[in-house]
């Protein structure tokens, strides 16, 4: 294996356990924290950050052809639908009046948006 | 409708290319994992996606219920058709070789192109149907419940 090939497996591979542990942290983050909300930030926050990363490692595994472009689209697409999934969430607790631990009504403005 | 803004962006760039991507699925199907009824599934996706963001009627508007239900048995009928071709041609049920006599391998090819054609369509259709008699017994949640 020569000194090229040995530093793009080292590279894809450090990138895809990045990934791998920002989900796991994001799996005990959901498993661990106290309410709808904080989960729903451990949840969204590392599955984003931890999907780029494994995509990158995987695209550079794959080498350049038409893996590595459909993955490069799948990253594209999660990178979008992701957060969007997110929002329509929270957005939905937060309409059906869903509020976070020890929330003061008083003390904010108006939280019905709009 | 104001208060989904990022909602309706997002829907908006991803619905034409759930579409192509179930063209896509549809007719690699025989060279990659695939075929008539993932095709249809994700066909169906797009236009209950559409749907859900924009409405029960706009999406009614493009794709209307009767066309749904005449759909349904275009599908079958696709599919039988074949097979009932076949048998007139003087093969068996289904024997996709009828289709190009001279070149079976071909006649396989066309064969499994036209019932998973068939199997879409009809997949396709019914998820909406279902989709539709769902969404149409709903309470509409106006725009001021947001």
């Amino acid at each position: 294996m020569s000194g090229w090939q040995l530093f793009v497996e080292i590279l894809s591979w450090v990138l895809i356990s990045a990934g791998s542990f920002f989900v796991l942290v994001g799996a005990i983050g959901v498993y661990r924290f106290p309410d709808f909300w904080t989960r729903l930030h451990a949840a969204s926050v590392s599955e984003s950050a931890g999907v780029i990363l494994m995509l990158s490692g995987m695209i550079i595994q794959a080498g350049w052809g038409l893996i590595a472009v459909k993955l490069l689209i799948i990253g594209v697409f999660l990178f979008i639908t992701g957060p969007t999934s997110t929002h329509a969430v929270a957005n939905a607790a937060l309409v059906s009046g869903l509020r976070p631990k020890n929330y003061d009504d008083d003390t904010s403005d108006d939280p019905d948006p709009a | 409708m104001r208060h989904h803004l990022i909602l309706r962006v997002i829907t908006k760039l991803l619905v034409g290319t759930i579409f192509l991507f179930a063209l896509y699925v549809q007719f690699h199907g025989d060279y990659s994992p695939g075929g008539g009824f993932q095709a249809g599934v994700i066909m169906a996706a797009g236009f209950i996606i559409y749907g859900l963001v924009f409405t029960l009627k706009r999406v009614k508007q493009v794709f209307p219920p009767w066309l749904v239900h005449k759909l349904i048995a275009l599908g079958v009928l696709i599919y039988a058709g074949t097979g009932i071709y076949s048998l007139l041609a003087g093969y068996a049920y289904l024997d996709y070789a009828a289709l190009a006599p001279h070149h079976p391998e071909h006649g396989q090819h066309y064969g499994i192109l036209i019932v998973e054609l068939g199997v879409g369509i009809t997949v396709t259709a019914v998820m909406v149907a279902v989709y539709y008699a769902f969404a149409s017994r709903a309470p509409i949640l106006s725009d001021e419940d947001w």
